[in-house]
């Protein structure tokens, strides 16, 4: 199994290998050639040779390397297809049974066979196409690489024929260069396009089998794996909706708004250079420690801290994943967050507008709380919400402090559950790829990126439209 | 602020109500003074408090208690010779040696009636290692120590169970515990018994994953940084693009981990809770923040460079790759290793596309099952078994340790490069 595990996948990187290699050759047989036009120029050191040798190396390299990569990543795609095609044509695949779900297993399971990823055969059937499907793979494998190298040697050779003293080498390579940038580019685009069209594609299957209604207005959340149209079918979302923004836009802020807006206030206002040299980056330090570690120490040290104090006034029903200690580490985490967008926004303030009211005999904090904070105010919110969109989009604190039960209540020390939670929740359990449980996560990861998005984008706007206010 | 240099003027400065004003606008300059002392006071406090409580409860994970046991292995071995386990037959020598039932016997003999089992799942195996690496040890009477079970490692260490305390305070007597360092952390990977996992499996999926994600998000980051910064004509799509990239830098990590599922692991059908895919994910999420780093850097080099360049003949290709890339080179560094280290840390989007998997021995290529770190951490904090806590709190020591670490070559990088222009 090993031995043979890779096989498909070693060809395949082998293959690439032999690509660049031979790439590298290119480039060196074509940088010669163009060293030679240099050295037999008339008139100067360069005489009339376009471009500079390593340029026509690069022509020839793209030219022979290009295709080649394309027609790889194409035959990977297209090869499977054309393998089932030679199999099911052979005299052996008549008897496959009609039924489609029968006939697509069999073929897999021979199909792993062949290709070393599985030993033993359960359905007796698949044994016999094994053989079939080692001959198809290899003879569409090796069509494949002689393919990939015919077009590789196809581009080298009409490159090298095309090199000559007076080509322009250098203006084609750069054109290749900038299609690159550009492609690279878009990959943003075509990011933010796969997660937006996988979220809707997913969750419009969801609520083909769910009803959007009782998604978004529905007040019980208990999913069931088997929907019934028209019946409850425990996929109401407010209880989440509910837990999130409590857990991420109230109990994390409370924490997280006073105690980044004064550490910025105190940071850029008071201390001393010396302080504020080693004070920012400890905090800094906040931001950096990851998600999972603040989650541990949610659950394991403040989570019980909190429920003893719970008890302590009185509170006789508080668990121990309650909301409150996820939230108060949530807001620890975002700290930083907030205090360096107040920070930025307080030092945008004109510093004339400080110096006038420290003249007229304000004291710092008047002067903080009555001029710098008032203009300073739609850069702190704007750095607000993108904390609070932060909060609402953590996973791992809440995944392991608060709790999984739904719980539409207003009680910190009570279980409640998030969005996130309840994502990573539907999508850890064995089933497949189009039951309700997983298709009901990319619905609630859909409200997460819209909702986000929304944030964020106005966010950016506040922040954008202030500096420009003082520009 | 001296109260002595107020001037006399109409109004009654040194009169009583002035006097009493002005007080207390300075108590409340104090008080808002002390507020903002307490915030960062209290947010260091937090993150010390935090790092103290992982290294306390985490520097014990990386020991192990270890219990002295006899073996008089001429008489067990009926009489195998060093040369008999060394060599080429040395497997079947110590296959037909029987170790599990040896440790068994000795054990039985030596601590009878302390319960059955007093040593971890793995001592058979530390046993065959010691035979091994000093076959001279199989002639005589050897004491050997050997990993307790992670029951009295915990009553030893701290306060454990009952039976197991009592097991402790016997053997405390015999003399027959001490503590040693726990390699097997270092170089094992995952286990059902807390006293024989290690992080190497969990580390070295990690190290796969960065590099697949440093391989893909860095040259791809770097070329779109150039590309907006110093090409991109004014229109549409570059419009897009910038949109795409600062939505993408603020899109919560789990998205990404829902894109991973949907696209790489269902449409195209690579393979689950792989390195490759993980790293795939990752990148997808570290490139917006090499990008908007990169563009920081290429806009701080100033314009005068690119003037020179295109003065004396370079093209605007030129003009980049050779002048305006290498001079931001530091800066791009920086910011690629600070989004590394977020991506190293993360955990979320390796849970959704299947990183999660019992993985019993680390990873030997790209495309097999595997773990990270930070996931490895979770799973371990969801263990009942109380000694799993050390262990989860030692790996966290471990994934900070590289953490800060990469966070303080970013700020070495950017302190030694860094060129004011």
């Amino acid at each position: 199994m090993v031995q043979g595990g890779n096989v498909k996948f070693m060809t395949g990187t082998a293959l690439l290998f032999l690509v660049l290699g031979l790439g590298l050759i290119g480039w060196i047989v074509g940088r010669a050639r163009a060293s030679g036009f240099v050295r037999n120029a008339k008139g100067g050191p360069r005489g009339t040779v376009n471009s500079l040798p390593y340029y026509h190396g690069w022509f020839v390299a793209i030219c022979a390397v290009t295709p080649a990569l394309l027609f790889m990543l194409i035959w990977q795609s297209v090869s499977p297809a054309l393998v089932t095609n030679m199999v099911l044509s052979a005299p052996a695949a008549a008897e496959l049974p009609q039924d489609t779900f029968a006939r697509a297993a069999i073929l897999s399971e021979a199909r792993a066979i062949a290709q070393g990823f599985q030993t033993t055969a359960f359905q007796d059937m698949s044994g016999k196409l094994v053989p079939l499907y080692r001959g198809a793979l290899s003879y569409y494998k090796w069509l494949g690489v002689a393919a990939t190298l015919l077009l590789f040697f196809a581009g080298g050779a009409f490159a090298f024929t095309r090199l000559k003293p007076d080509f322009r080498a250098r203006g084609k390579v750069e054109r290749v260069i900038m299609f690159g940038l550009l492609l690279a580019s878009l990959i943003a685009i075509i990011t933010t396009l796969g997660i937006f069209a996988s979220l809707i594609f997913e969750s419009w299957r969801f609520f083909s089998m769910v009803s959007p209604f009782e998604f978004l207005f529905g007040t019980d959340w208990n999913p069931k794996s088997v929907v019934t149209p028209g019946a409850d079918n425990g996929y109401g979302a407010i209880p989440l909706f509910w837990g999130t923004i409590f857990i991420g836009a109230i109990i994390a802020m409370i924490v997280a708004i006073p105690l980044g807006l004064m550490s910025a206030i105190f940071l850029t206002q008071y201390a001393s250079a010396n302080v504020r040299k080693w004070m920012k980056p400890i905090l800094e330090i906040l931001a950096g420690v990851p998600t999972v570690v603040y989650g541990y120490f949610a659950a394991l040290t403040v989570a019980p801290a909190v429920r003893d104090f719970a008890v302590m006034l009185g509170v006789s029903n508080a668990a121990s994943d309650n909301a409150l200690a996820a939230g108060i580490v949530m807001g620890v985490m975002i700290i930083p967050l907030v205090s360096s967008m107040s920070d930025d926004s307080i030092a945008a303030v004109p510093n004339a507008m400080r110096d006038g009211s420290l003249a007229m005999g304000a004291t710092k904090s008047e002067t903080i709380k009555q001029v710098l904070l008032p203009a300073a105010l739609p850069g702190v919110v704007g750095g607000i919400l993108l904390a609070v969109s932060r909060a609402i989009g953590e996973t791992m604190i809440v995944v392991m402090a608060a709790g999984y039960t739904a719980n539409l209540t207003a009680n910190p020390f009570d279980t409640i559950t998030t969005i996130t939670v309840q994502i990573v929740a539907l999508l850890t359990g064995d089933q497949d790829f189009g039951s309700p449980h997983t298709l009901a996560a990319f619905a609630l990861g859909l409200a997460l990126f819209i909702t986000t998005f929304f944030l964020n984008y106005v966010a950016l706007r506040v922040v954008k439209k202030y500096r420009e206010a003082y520009e | 602020m001296n109260k002595a240099v107020i001037d006399p003027s109409p109004t009654d400065w040194n009169g009583h109500i002035m006097q009493k004003r002005i007080a207390s606008r300075y108590a409340a300059e104090r008080r808002f003074k002390a507020m903002g002392f307490m915030a960062v006071a209290l947010s260091t406090l937090f993150l010390a408090f935090l790092l103290f409580t992982m290294l306390g409860q985490g520097l014990r994970g990386f020991q192990r208690t270890e219990i002295a046991v006899e073996f008089d292995f001429p008489a067990l071995t009926s009489g195998a010779t060093a040369a008999s386990v060394t060599g080429p037959n040395a497997d079947a020598a110590l296959n037909s040696m029987d170790i599990p039932g040896l440790v068994e016997l000795a054990v039985g003999q030596q601590y009878a009636g302390l319960g059955d089992s007093l040593l971890t799942s793995a001592a058979a195996e530390n046993v065959r290692q010691m035979l091994i690496d000093n076959p001279e040890l199989v002639t005589s009477k050897q004491t050997l120590w050997l990993p307790a079970d992670s029951r009295l490692d915990v009553a030893f260490k701290r306060q454990g169970e009952p039976a197991a305390e009592k097991t402790v305070s016997a053997l405390s007597e015999k003399d027959a515990l001490r503590t040693g360092f726990n390699w097997t952390f270092l170089t094992g990977a995952d286990a059902t018994d807390p006293s024989a996992v290690g992080i190497w499996a969990a580390f070295k999926g990690s190290l796969m994953t960065m590099a697949i994600t440093l391989l893909l998000a860095f040259p791809v980051g770097v070329l779109a940084a150039l590309y907006l910064e110093e090409y991109a004509p004014k229109n549409r799509l570059t419009d897009m693009i910038e949109v795409s990239i600062n939505n993408l830098a603020a899109v919560p990590s789990i998205i990404f981990g829902l894109l991973g599922l949907a696209v790489f692991l269902t449409i195209f059908g690579m393979p689950r809770s792989s390195a490759l895919v993980g790293g795939l994910t990752l990148a997808l999420m570290t490139m917006p923040v090499i990008v908007i780093a990169g563009r920081n850097a290429v806009k701080s080099v100033p314009p005068s460079i690119r003037e020179a360049a295109l003065g004396i003949g370079a093209s605007p290709v030129q003009v980049v790759f050779h002048h305006v890339l290498p001079l931001a080179l530091p800066g791009i560094l920086t910011g690629t290793i600070i989004g590394m280290a977020r991506a190293l840390g993360e955990t979320a989007p390796l849970l959704m596309i299947g990183m999660r998997a019992f993985i019993p021995a680390a990873p030997e290529g790209f495309t097999d099952a595997a773990t990270a770190l930070p996931v490895q951490i979770y799973l371990w904090s969801d263990e009942v078994n109380q000694g799993f806590v050390e262990k989860t709190s030692a790996a966290i020591i471990v994934l900070l340790i590289f953490l800060l670490g990469m966070n303080a070559l970013a700020i070495y990088l950017r302190n030694r490069f860094e060129t004011r222009w």
